[in-house]
């Protein structure tokens, strides 16, 4: 039973609430009835004990009936609303409250729905209150302009007429204008008219009085003169002839043809200077156009027909030069057409430049933020780059000189450095020590000589003694008994010497040699122990030949050579000025006189 | 600048001699004259009434005095005191008399503009030339002596006649197409003929000596036209002054306007120096020692204005004319050229107290005078390029390109410089001035010698 309950109405729920949903979408008329039933139903209910209420005990099948009823109409057909028993006053609780359930939801559905639709009216109650008061401004403007175009009209009108009015203004003023001119006219011609006869008049009066004077035969009319004065140019009068008359005609014709020719004359002096100015200026023209031309030709290509212009021109412009002087008819159009032309030319060489310029102006003005910069940049990065190359550079440098100049760096270098300096000072040495070699080798060689040298003296000598002495001995052996004796003596004392001389001459070789070797150059000659038997130095390379002989007797010649050649100089130039060099006199001057003063010092030198 | 005494004179006539040497002066009936250097009077004539015209001939032998109210001319001698020579024009009565350039015919003017009587003091023959025009300027001798032109207007048309003085036989007769001829000029070399109609129409006509026209120049129409012409002493130049206030410049090649100088109220030309003259009250017992632009021995006398340059702009004082009065007081009415026809002096009417100098080589403005009066009369140095100009009192205003100076002339009683006349050397001034009376309306008119 109870599965029963459970499993249909699920079922039958779920196919009701379908059921319903499409009731409440599709049935929309019917709404207005449930509203009623609906609202009904509580209403009854709050007033169920009171007044004429919907179910009593009496009429509950009835009512269950017509509530199921109710309920298949609002589509909830499958809850069937079942006395508990059959004509008992008890409901079926289950059905009962289903329906209750169902209705419920139907209700709170659509009071959901309510809600919604009073929003929606609350809105569209405000747009139409919106759309009023629009609407209300719209008529509002609408009879505004409605006025304003009425007010226009009307001045519109006003207007109208106030041209008409001016139009017949001007209508009547153009016909005073008209009416005026025409008075002036008839005036004028009045005016005229009545001059012209009133000059008639006056010149009729006016021969009526000639006439009058003439017939009277005035007395008064008269000249007076003491004695008739001659022509102020001497000459007589003439009488009034024809040849006269012809020869006025003449000279007027002279005064005026001289007239001409002076303005002529001047006219043609000023033509010749314009000439020359024109001329001028067409140089300067051609002058100036030419090399535009040949830059133009090769810069572009539409030129071409303006430079077989300008060539024919120029060309024009020399034959023009050329005929210039004759002052013909053709040779001026040609020259002013050249002019022209050139001028033209000119024109258009300046606007061409003019529009260059604006063009490059304009260009600087537009790209100046554009491709310059980029130009600009490039530049910059180079020259920044190149800038720090030099501040390398600089670096580099003063680092070689701080090292150069201190010591005090880093050892490797500095090892280095002195090793460099070390392997140059090595270098040097060694040839320093190459040169000191040979040079001690000259002098071994020298020494060798003057050994040898004071040998063969010393050998001399001794030889010489020896002889002195045998020459003594046997003087005295002459002389005395005991010539053997002697002869052994002397022997020993003079084989003594030589031996003791033999090692001072080493000590003296070895104290020269470290002299010799600290200076190259100097000949310090070993010092001679001041032994008779020993020559001097100056003997020695006087013997050798090492020192010239004579000095003095060579430099004396010189002097004299000079002494002899300056005196002929001086009295050269004593005689005669010295030349004027190009470079002026006044330079030459000071050397006169020193030659001067050097002859007659040398003169006296001379001399003397 | 040294000033001579003060000589009596009548009528502003006082006239040096063409040659310079003699100064004739006319003095109420009586004609003196005076050698130049010296001022001695050297010949005293009487004439038959008040003089009202002299002139001097040609070769400065003969002095003309005509007496226009009597109808007279008497002429004299300088070099003989008794020759006399005594012309009537009887009762036709004389309007003007002048001398033929010759020196030996008088020509004369009769009333009404009748006809123009040539008496020759040769033979004394006389001739008549009837119809002569009464207008500004209806004769003119060329420069050189040898022809007279003559407007003459016959059956309401205007003719030239142009005579050899010579003998006066009409050379020329022709008509020109002008509405009313005002006057003609000859230009300086005797070639062309400027004749130009009256100031109702702008119309200037040239005409070659032979008669033919050579052109013509009309500015505008429908207003008042040419109120003066002056040719340049060079002949290169044409210039009109006319009503508009404006001067143009015609060329001789094309006769056509070469430029136009107007005159405006304001100057604003940076280029041209305004002097202003500024009058100064001498102050009681002060030492007022001249302060000139330029100071030409002007420490010698006391001068009560000076002038001062103006910065432009220069607002200039401008005197409306009344339309409704004929002749009206507007426009361009005295040219002049230097003689070197370097400089133009002008004045316009409506700015009456101005005078502007125009450089004609570079066509522009060179100087404005601005007098504290209006300016009487104005004259260019024969010699150099040097305006002398007067304003009617007691000072005399010169203008140089180097500069502008006024000067005090020396009387006692201020006297009023009229009018001032070169000397034909450029050396001295001669000035004519005035004295009024306190009582009468009589004026006694002295005229100035002074040697600059």
């Amino acid at each position: 039973m109870g599965e029963w309950w459970t499993t249909v109405p699920i079922g039958t729920s779920m196919g009701n609430y379908e059921a319903s949903r499409i009731s409440h979408a599709t049935m929309s008329p019917s709404r207005q009835n449930n509203y009623v039933s609906m609202y009904s139903l509580p209403l009854s209910k709050s007033s169920y004990s009171v007044i004429s209420a919907f179910c009593t005990e009496d009429n509950i099948s009835p009512c269950i009936s017509y509530i199921n009823q109710e309920l298949d109409s609002l589509g909830l057909s499958s809850i069937c609303i079942e006395a508990s028993s059959p004509g008992g006053a008890g409901l079926s609780a289950v059905p009962a409250l289903n329906a209750m359930y169902e209705l419920l939801q139907i209700h709170r559905r659509n009071m959901c729905t309510l809600e919604e639709l009073e929003k929606e009216q609350l809105k569209k109650t405000s747009s139409l209150e919106h759309m009023q008061m629009n609407n209300s401004r719209l008529k509002d403007q609408l009879e505004l302009s409605i006025r304003e175009k009425s007010g226009l009209h009307e001045t519109e009108r006003q207007l109208q007429l106030k041209i008409k009015t001016l139009q017949s203004c001007l209508k009547t003023e153009k016909d005073e204008v008209q009416k005026l001119q025409n008075i002036i006219a008839s005036r004028a011609s009045q005016y005229s008219h009545d001059a012209k006869r009133k000059e008639r008049e006056a010149s009729k009066l006016k021969e009526r009085l000639s006439q009058l004077l003439v017939d009277r035969k005035d007395k008064k009319l008269a000249i007076d003169v003491l004695n008739c004065l001659g022509r102020s140019d001497g000459r007589r009068s003439h009488w009034k002839t024809a040849k006269a008359t012809a020869s006025h005609e003449g000279e007027m014709y002279k005064s005026l043809l001289s007239d001409y020719e002076a303005s002529q004359r001047s006219l043609m002096l000023e033509n010749a200077e314009l000439k020359k100015v024109l001329q001028q200026m067409k140089k300067e023209m051609i002058h100036i156009l030419s090399p535009r031309q040949s830059s133009s030709r090769r810069a572009t290509a539409d030129d071409t027909q303006e430079q077989v212009d300008s060539d024919g021109e120029e060309k024009a412009g020399d034959s023009s030069r050329e005929t210039l002087d004759q002052s013909c008819e053709h040779a001026r159009e040609q020259l002013t057409n050249s002019i022209r032309q050139q001028w033209r030319k000119l024109r258009n060489h300046m606007e061409k430049l003019d529009s260059q310029a604006s063009q490059v102006q304009n260009q600087l003005e537009s790209n100046k933020e554009v491709i310059p910069r980029e130009t600009h940049d490039e530049e910059m990065e180079r020259m920044r780059h190149e800038v720090q190359q030099c501040k390398e550079f600089i670096h580099t440098q003063q680092q070689l000189l701080q090292q150069q100049l201190n010591t005090s760096f880093d050892d490797e270098t500095a090892a280095l450095l002195n090793d460099c300096y070390t392997l140059e000072e090595k270098e040097r040495l060694k040839e320093e020590w190459r040169l000191f070699e040979e040079q001690k080798r000259n002098f071994e060689r020298e020494r060798k000589n003057f050994t040898e040298a004071a040998i063969r003296l010393g050998r001399e000598k001794k030889a010489f003694q020896e002889d002195r002495a045998t020459w003594l001995k046997n003087q005295f052996l002459n002389m005395t008994p005991f010539t053997d004796r002697r002869r052994c003596s002397s022997s020993d004392g003079h084989s003594a010497l030589s031996i003791r001389s033999e090692p001072e001459m080493r000590i003296s070789s070895t104290n020269t040699q470290p002299a010799k070797s600290s200076t190259y150059a100097t000949f310090s000659t070993p010092k001679p122990t001041q032994s008779a038997t020993v020559p001097s130095t100056t003997e020695l390379y006087r013997t050798l030949r090492l020192i010239p002989d004579s000095r003095s007797p060579r430099q004396r010649q010189t002097f004299n050579s000079f002494a002899c050649r300056t005196p002929c100089r001086t009295l050269c130039s004593l005689v005669c000025p010295p030349a004027p060099t190009p470079s002026g006199h006044r330079k030459s001057a000071p050397s006169c006189e020193t030659t001067v003063f050097i002859g007659l010092h040398f003169d006296a030198t001379g001399k003397s | 600048m040294n000033f001579s005494e003060v000589f009596k004179q009548s009528n502003q006539l006082c006239k040096v001699s063409p040659d310079g040497k003699y100064l004739a002066t006319c003095v109420q009936y009586r004609l003196v004259v005076r050698d130049m250097s010296t001022l001695q009077i050297l010949q005293l004539y009487t004439c038959l009434d008040q003089i009202s015209h002299m002139d001097w001939s040609s070769d400065s032998l003969f002095i003309l005095c005509a007496m226009y109210k009597r109808g007279l001319v008497q002429v004299w001698s300088l070099e003989q005191p008794d020759w006399h020579c005594k012309i009537d024009e009887g009762s036709i009565g004389l309007l003007s008399s002048r001398w033929s350039p010759d020196g030996r015919h008088i020509l004369n003017t009769t009333e009404f503009h009748l006809r123009i009587t040539v008496w020759s003091l040769c033979t004394k023959a006389v001739s008549y030339i009837k119809y002569p025009k009464a207008c500004q300027k209806g004769i003119d001798f060329s420069r050189d002596g040898c022809y007279m032109a003559l407007a003459e207007r016959r059956d309401c048309k205007d003719y030239v006649s142009v005579f050899v003085c010579d003998d006066w036989h009409l050379l020329r007769h022709f008509e020109t197409e002008t509405q009313d001829l005002g006057g003609l000029e000859w230009s300086p070399n005797g070639c062309v003929l400027a004749v130009w109609d009256s100031c109702l129409e702008y119309k200037v006509l040239l005409y070659s000596l032979d008669g033919r026209l050579l052109s013509t120049y009309s500015a505008y129409e429908w207003s008042l036209g040419v109120k003066t012409v002056t040719w340049s002493p060079s002949s290169q130049f044409l210039a009109i002054g006319s009503y508009d206030e404006k001067v143009r410049v015609l060329n001789h090649i094309t006769w056509k306007k070469i430029t136009q100088f107007e005159h405006p109220a304001t100057i604003n030309n940076t280029k041209a120096v305004v002097y202003k003259e500024v009058e100064r009250r001498p102050a009681v017992g002060a030492d007022d020692l001249s302060l000139h632009n330029i100071t030409i021995g002007t420490t010698l006398f006391n001068t009560q204005s000076k002038y001062e340059i103006c910065p432009p702009p220069v607002q200039i004082p401008v005197v409306k004319p009344d339309p409704d009065r004929a002749n009206p007081k507007i426009g361009v009415s005295t040219l002049a050229f230097s003689s070197d026809s370097r400089y133009l002096a002008t004045k316009n009417d409506n700015m009456a107290s101005v005078v502007w100098v125009w450089d004609m080589q570079n066509m522009s403005l060179e100087a404005v005078l601005e007098q504290c009066s209006a300016v009487r009369c104005f004259q260019w140095d024969p010699r150099r390029p040097r305006l002398a100009l007067c304003t009617g009192n007691s000072k005399l205003y010169l203008w140089s390109p180097a500069g502008c100076v006024s000067v005090e002339v020396p009387t006692e009683g201020g006297f009023q410089v009229q009018s001032l006349n070169w000397h034909c050397s450029g050396d001295s001034l001669i000035l004519l001035v005035s004295k009024y009376h306190l009582l009468g309306t009589k004026c006694v008119q002295k005229h100035y010698f002074k040697t600059l």
